[in-house]
């Protein structure tokens, strides 16, 4: 295939302690360390391996976002992708209005394949790729933990609470990844030097005249209910008689 | 007073527990009614359960060939066209509902809200992020429809209903993709109860130390007639297939009683289960963060207390 786009969004690290601000605005980003969404990463290896088997000739990688988005960008060019499209917007989008602005990207760079990460890890929506699938009227495989490329269709191997799903999709197609899809490579000081001279496009979200208004309000950012510490037993005995004073046992 | 839609989630089969914890959910909003529709092939048995639900108007059954198998791309035209008659439609916040809504919500041109874990009013409600590290109140403005997957760790399943609600055959004259094929599913706990729906819930870490070990955990399990989870470390170590994950990134569960053997409690584990009833952990380590969220701790070997348990409970 010719083309794959891959989409990257810019959260906070996985490894920061999230703090609620006291007024209930949102939670700290102020001076947090900030990454690609691990779920996009994995995302973005999957794209790269396929375009290393030879499977395909170009990877794009597209964010939505502020400037500040570049430095994402440019990890995911220095993990190896071939250019870069960074829609310009304020804030960021919630994930309707980001699936309108890729269907606008994929409209005009025509990708075989879209690939994101299942779900952001700040918002948890898990929305994105199938809302995409909707709008462009192709296949969506979801939580991918396998794909295989065939005959211009993909076999892909689905993560479901039952256990482990198998569907073949025609490409076009948009695929989502679920952890266990690969693990994505370190990027080294050379590639970052490199990815420095590799295309970046900044294009104003104005121009591709979607509509990115929030589908709802949010307010009200809270710290959830903690749970309190509990009792320590010495042995077993103590344990099942615990267990059989709060009725938990038949 | 408006109406709500709520999709089935079932194996063809059974109905899932899951979609009795939507109705909860429903009830809470005070609709005029609402339905749930099951899509699917042969599967009358499955609304005759729907239809038992406590608060359900009626079931809409959509057999078909092509509902077999729960594929996003062959149900979602068909709960868009649905949705035209209702001001909310519902799913369980599962792989199901999370994969189908979605894109059944932008067909119908409309946002979707994730993981509903409270309903604070008509179109406002409560959902967790980064992981449940905070909530979020979020608010549908007027002029919308509600598309909403309901957190089933946060509802209880709605009782029974004292008598059964109608169940009428719908035919949805709706274009239907073939891009997309089912080839099959692959089940990994076999018989056991449900991980996500059960009332009892013991599982292993890293601690159990290999697959052939995980058999005391089954075992214990099959005494209590509790599904078996595991910690992402198990899963990625191999021990175990990766559906029995508990935690952000595999299941979310809230059992009367979940027990954890070996299992050091990283944060996206306790995300996991922190809405369960009564949380009880047994590991070597004193130091071990599971112990800060437990509601009764042991401190010991796995080895030790499984056998030593097994016995206390009766042979």
């Amino acid at each position: 295939m010719q083309k794959i786009l891959v989409c990257l969004k810019r959260v906070v690290d996985y490894n920061v302690r999230i703090r609620v601000k006291p007024d209930g605005s949102g939670v700290v980003t102020d001076g947090v360390k900030m990454s690609i969404n691990p779920f996009d990463e994995i995302a973005l290896e999957e794209a790269l391996r396929i375009r290393e088997r030879g499977d395909a000739e170009e990877v794009i990688v597209l964010s939505i976002g502020n400037s500040d988005w570049q430095q994402q960008l440019r990890t995911g060019l220095a993990m190896g992708a071939d250019r870069a499209i960074l829609v310009e917007t304020p804030e960021p989008v919630q994930p309707l209005a980001a699936a309108r602005v890729i269907r606008a990207i994929v409209e005009r760079e025509q990708p075989e394949l879209v690939i994101l990460g299942k779900q952001a890890i700040d918002d948890d929506c898990n929305q994105t790729g199938q809302m995409l699938a909707a709008l462009w009227d192709r296949p969506q495989a979801t939580f991918a933990s396998k794909v295989e490329l065939q005959d211009g269709k993909a076999r892909v191997t689905r993560e479901v609470d039952a256990g482990l799903e198998l569907i073949e999709v025609e490409l076009p197609a948009v695929i989502t990844t679920d952890l266990r899809l690969n693990e994505p490579r370190y990027v080294k000081l050379p590639d970052i030097m490199k990815a420095k001279k590799k295309p970046l496009e900044r294009l104003p979200v104005a121009e591709l005249g979607v509509d990115v208004e929030p589908a709802c309000r949010e307010s009200n950012f809270e710290a959830p209910a903690a749970r309190s510490r509990g009792i320590m037993v010495s042995d077993v005995n103590e344990l099942v008689a615990a267990l059989r004073d709060r009725g938990l046992l038949d | 007073m408006s109406k709500i839609l709520i999709i089935a989630e079932h194996d063809g089969r059974e109905l899932n527990l899951s979609t009795a914890k939507v109705a909860s959910c429903a009830l809470e909003l005070s609709a005029a009614s609402t339905d749930i529709v099951v899509f699917g092939n042969a599967c009358a048995d499955v609304a005759e359960a729907a239809a038992g639900i406590e608060g359900i108007s009626r079931v809409l059954l959509a057999e078909r060939a092509e509902n077999a198998a729960p594929l996003a791309a062959i149900l979602a035209p068909q709960i868009a066209r649905l949705a035209d008659d209702y001001d909310y439609v519902l799913a369980p916040s599962t792989t199901f509902g999370k994969d189908v809504l979605p894109r059944a919500a932008a067909l119908a041109g409309c946002g979707q809200i994730s993981d509903i874990m409270a309903v604070l009013g008509a179109r406002q409600f409560k959902r967790p992020i980064y992981a449940g590290n905070a909530i979020v109140t979020v608010e549908v403005p007027e002029g919308c429809k509600v598309f909403g997957t309901v957190r089933v760790a946060s509802y209880k399943a709605a009782p029974g209903a004292a008598t059964q609600a109608p169940i009428e055959a719908i035919e949805l004259d709706v274009e239907l993709p073939a891009h997309t094929r089912f080839i099959e599913l692959q089940s990994g706990s076999g018989d056991r109860p449900d991980l996500q729906t059960a009332r009892r819930v013991v599982s292993g870490g890293r601690g159990v130390g290999s697959a052939e070990n995980f058999r005391i955990i089954f075992s214990l399990a099959d005494k209590l007639g509790a599904a078996v989870g595991a910690s992402r470390a198990a899963v990625d170590a191999g021990f175990v297939p990766n559906d029995m994950q508990v935690g952000q990134t595999g299941k979310i569960i809230a059992p009367e009683l979940y027990i954890a053997f070996g299992i050091s409690g990283a944060i996206q584990h306790l995300t996991g289960i922190k809405d369960a009833g009564t949380i009880v952990a047994v590991n070597k380590d004193p130091e071990a963060p599971i112990f800060e969220v437990a509601d009764i701790g042991l401190v010991g070997d796995l080895f030790e207390v499984i056998p030593e348990l097994d016995k206390a409970l009766g042979g």
